[in-house]
């Protein structure tokens, strides 16, 4: 259903070209940023069949780890000042990694800075552990993560 | 006292692990009525995987067991559990709205009643010192009373509406029928009712403005004397509170609540629950995977109280650490639970080197 889009008009990028990665795991054992990215870029967007780095909402810039302290921040920017699918969007950044980190990483996710007009209080909602369990209860809400997580397998 | 001897060391020793739950274990409760003389302690956990479980310590071999898991009752994660203060019932807040009452019959714990009402999620659940209400608190933004009616019945007395967004924690205050309650929205109210007249107020809002809480505020807990209460915050800070004890017992609803002093530079997490003992120790449990414990410092360079950190727990569990809760029964054993799904049991020994 593409009635009432938030942001019918959004700018589409191209994909960054991918740099072949070293196929020997034992090589790679630092998680780096380039890691993380590779796991969401390709997201998709909840409301335009294009990835998160197509329109920009994600770059690798956008990301950081400490891998001692095993922490990792994700800055997204959403399409629009508006947007209300910026807590959809950092739901699914939140299972994608959930999915392909262990446990004990601790992940934070903020739009980035001047990026939305309710950036407190969306960064609030976006890192309230009890929220975030509670939202992925919601069925709908969880097919519509589902949805941008998985849309591009068959 | 060793508590006082900032030469003492402590550490905190494992002394069970308790696995079962298939999801992340939120809250814990220990049986008040249990762990004391000839009976075996007993611990209700609570779960993401919709159940709630109860263990027993074995008088025999002395490791604890699950005696009974309480499923197919709630639809959603229990977030919130606990005993009555005489131990004969067990309130457990869910996410599927409701808050269902059990009663251990002969061995089996049966629900004899589910309340119902919040619009969404309930977050937590308290009951008064003598039983005879039980407040409920939710991400509809309200906080509902009920009175605990012969039968197990149970009867909204209030629905109260004054916080801005979803509430963390209630908590009846030891003693007396005050109402505390922390939210989202960073404050903290009390709410009272004068005699029993049954009107329920909001009598005290802690917001920044008083030196409160910057974040959501998770929750709170009372010392032994019920005149101060800590709280913790996503804020990463600790406060503790100072009341005039003797002016609310004799009904004046005037005594407010004053800041006395903020435990800052500690976490670097959310705190998501603290716990007073008996003794005077408080336990913090974060999401940086560790339990901190401070105590009351006697630093005469300091003007009025201050708190020191006794000792930190690094990795106490492999996750986010949800609760701590001190034993009734026993002194300095603590109980702890985590996003990793276990529920750890401890013993805060002095080390004598």
């Amino acid at each position: 259903m593409t009635l009432g889009l938030i942001n019918a008009n959004p700018i589409v990028h191209a994909k960054k070209e991918r740099v072949a990665r070293c196929e020997d795991s034992h090589c790679c054992d630092a998680v780096d940023p380039l890691d993380i990215y590779d796991f969401v870029r390709d997201i998709r967007d909840p409301e335009h069949p294009y990835s998160l780095e197509q329109l920009s909402v994600l770059s690798e810039e956008s990301i950081s780890v400490d891998d001692k302290l095993g922490r990792i921040l994700i800055t997204f920017t959403p399409t629009i000042q508006h947007c209300s699918m910026a807590t959809v969007i950092g739901l699914c950044l939140r299972v994608k990694l959930q999915e392909c980190f262990p446990p004990h990483y601790k992940v934070d996710i903020k739009v980035s800075p001047g990026s939305h007009a309710d950036e407190e209080a969306v960064n609030k909602q976006l890192n309230d552990k009890e929220r975030i369990a509670a939202a992925l209860e919601n069925p709908n809400l969880r097919q519509l993560v589902d949805e941008c997580l998985y849309s591009n397998e068959l | 006292m060793d508590l006082n001897d900032e030469g003492s060391h402590f550490e905190l020793k494992e002394i069970q692990t308790l696995s079962g739950h298939t999801d992340r274990v939120w809250s814990l409760a220990w049986n008040p009525a249990t762990g004391t003389d000839d009976t075996q302690p007993v611990i209700a956990s609570c779960s993401g995987d919709k159940t709630v479980r109860i263990w027993e310590r074995s008088a025999l071999t002395r490791s604890w067991d699950c005696k009974a898991v309480l499923e197919e009752t709630h639809t959603r994660t229990v977030r919130s559990c606990t005993w009555s203060p005489s131990g004969k019932l067990l309130a457990t807040a869910s996410f599927d709205a409701t808050t269902a009452i059990w009663e251990n019959v002969g061995g089996d714990f049966q629900c004899v009643s589910t309340l119902e009402g919040h619009e969404n999620e309930v977050k937590s659940v308290s009951w008064n010192a003598s039983e005879s209400l039980l407040a409920t608190c939710s991400r509809d933004k309200t906080v509902w009373i009920w009175e605990v009616m012969p039968g197990n019945e149970f009867e909204c007395a209030s629905v109260l509406q004054g916080h801005t967004q979803d509430v963390k924690m209630v908590k009846w205050h030891p003693t007396m029928d005050i109402l505390f309650s922390c939210s989202y929205d960073n404050t903290i109210k009390v709410v009272w009712a004068e005699d029993d007249t049954g009107d329920w107020h909001c009598i005290q809002t802690i917001g920044e403005s008083s030196n409160g809480h910057s974040s959501t505020v998770w929750a709170i807990s009372f010392n032994a004397e019920g005149n101060k209460m800590v709280t913790c915050s996503d804020d990463l800070t600790l406060k503790v509170w100072e009341a005039d004890i003797e002016g609310m017992r004799s009904g004046d609803d005037q005594v407010l609540w004053k800041h006395i002093s903020t435990l800052t530079g500690y976490h670097d997490r959310t705190i998501f629950s603290v716990h007073w003992s008996r003794e005077g120790i408080i336990a913090s449990g974060a999401a940086d995977d560790a339990i901190r414990f401070f105590v009351e410092s006697k630093d005469s360079a300091v003007v009025g109280p201050s708190y020191r950190l006794l000792l930190k727990k690094e990795k106490a569990h492999d996750m986010d650490v949800n609760v701590v809760q001190w034993s009734p029964g026993e002194n300095r054993v603590l109980a702890s639970a985590s996003d990793d799904g276990t529920i750890k049991i401890w013993e805060l020994a002095t080390n004598s080197t």
